[in-house]
């Protein structure tokens, strides 16, 4: 049978619920975000641009 | 069956009170100094970046936070200032302060590492490790200078700044470091005056306990005047100038003054006046670190536009 009655306890449960779920959203946007950072500002060997030590400098 | 009624509300945690256990006002501090650390350095860093810095280094402070909240229950249920932290309070089981702690220690080493480089990972992971083991589990209940060398946990947040931009440690980095070191002691040493009998309580071997009050007052004198050179010196360093200049000599002059009046008394007069001298000394050393930093942030500022630096 379902709890028909909200308690103060599910309030607490679903602030819980809540707050971990924007945590890992937040998580995900970041690393996300840190990926297009680091792909677009580093070469293909993984050096900020203009600083690669490569055969053409 | 739904009883609710026979549940023990007070055991439920809310998302606050996991919040609680990272010590936001300490990770406050953390934020400041590393972000200061890392915009100071003189290697640029993408502006995202910086922001993921700080935020898994402040992770790894709330962290260590945990840690410290799991296994100094037994102290905080006695002490006033800490009885109402979420374990002591019975919100949080201690089992799962412990592995909130170090799953976020896991995490916030390795993104750090990954989205700066290893070495301030390396460190993000050696700063936990000396604030949960060194401090927390070994110096704070065995000797009165828990504080002193304890507080090198606190003074790590700039270098690790420093070295996610540079990728090392420095002059600059270890003078940052040396500023909040020898800062630890009279701001904590101050607390420890006008907290009167917690920390006897608790069997915390603090310096007011161990030495006697009027120890304390002189060993804060101390540290306050062993302080200013190596503020001096960070004025004087190349991510100094003279904005830096000038607040240092202010804030040094005025804690040292603060200092000089807190020696001055004795426990009569502060019990008398409810330790104003003491609990000004201690406001004013929160408001020391944060313009000292900022002072050093303001002289970036001006650096970038061709202004400030020596």
């Amino acid at each position: 049978m379902a709890i028909a009655r909200e308690h103060e306890l599910h309030h607490r449960r679903r602030g819980r619920n809540f707050g971990l779920g924007f945590v890992l959203i937040g998580f995900v946007a970041l690393v996300f975000g840190l990926t297009i950072v680091k792909v677009s500002h580093q070469d293909a060997h993984g050096n900020p641009p203009g600083t690669s030590q490569g055969a053409g400098n | 069956m739904s009883d609710l009624s026979a549940i023990d509300h007070g055991h439920e945690a809310g998302f606050g009170d996991y919040v609680q256990l990272l010590k936001p006002r300490v990770m406050s501090l953390v934020v400041f100094t590393a972000m200061v650390g890392l915009i100071v350095a003189p290697v640029p860093v993408h502006p995202f970046v910086a922001f993921t810095a700080i935020l898994f280094i402040a992770l790894g402070g709330g962290a260590s936070g945990a840690l410290n909240m799991w296994y100094d229950a037994d102290i905080d249920r006695v002490m006033r200032r800490t009885r109402n932290r979420p374990i002591p309070a019975g919100r949080i089981g201690g089992g799962e302060a412990l592995g909130l702690g170090i799953a976020l220690s896991g995490i916030s080493c390795i993104m750090l590492g990954l989205a700066t480089n290893l070495v301030a990972g390396a460190f993000l992971a050696f700063t936990i490790f000396f604030y949960v083991v060194v401090y927390t589990m070994w110096l704070k209940r065995s000797t009165p200078q828990n504080i002193v060398i304890g507080g090198a946990a606190g003074a790590f947040p700039p270098m690790i700044g420093w070295a996610c931009a540079t990728g090392t440690v420095s002059v600059e980095s270890l003078l940052m470091f040396a500023l909040i070191f020898m800062w630890t002691p009279p701001h904590f040493w101050s607390l420890a005056l006008f907290m009167k009998d917690d920390y006897s309580k608790a069997g915390v071997p603090m310096l007011t306990v161990t030495h006697g009050r009027r120890a304390t007052r002189r060993h804060i004198l101390v540290y306050t005047i062993l302080l200013a050179p190596f503020a001096l010196g960070l004025a004087l360093s190349p991510i100094g100038g003279p904005v830096v200049l000038a607040a240092a000599v202010l804030l040094n002059l005025g804690f040292i003054a603060g200092a000089v009046r807190i020696l001055g008394r004795d426990e009569a007069t502060a019990e008398a006046d409810g330790y104003r001298a003491e609990k000004a000394f201690f406001r004013f050393s929160l408001a020391y670190l944060f313009l000292h930093f900022g002072a050093l942030l303001v002289e970036a500022s001006l650096r970038a536009h061709g202004l400030g630096g020596w």
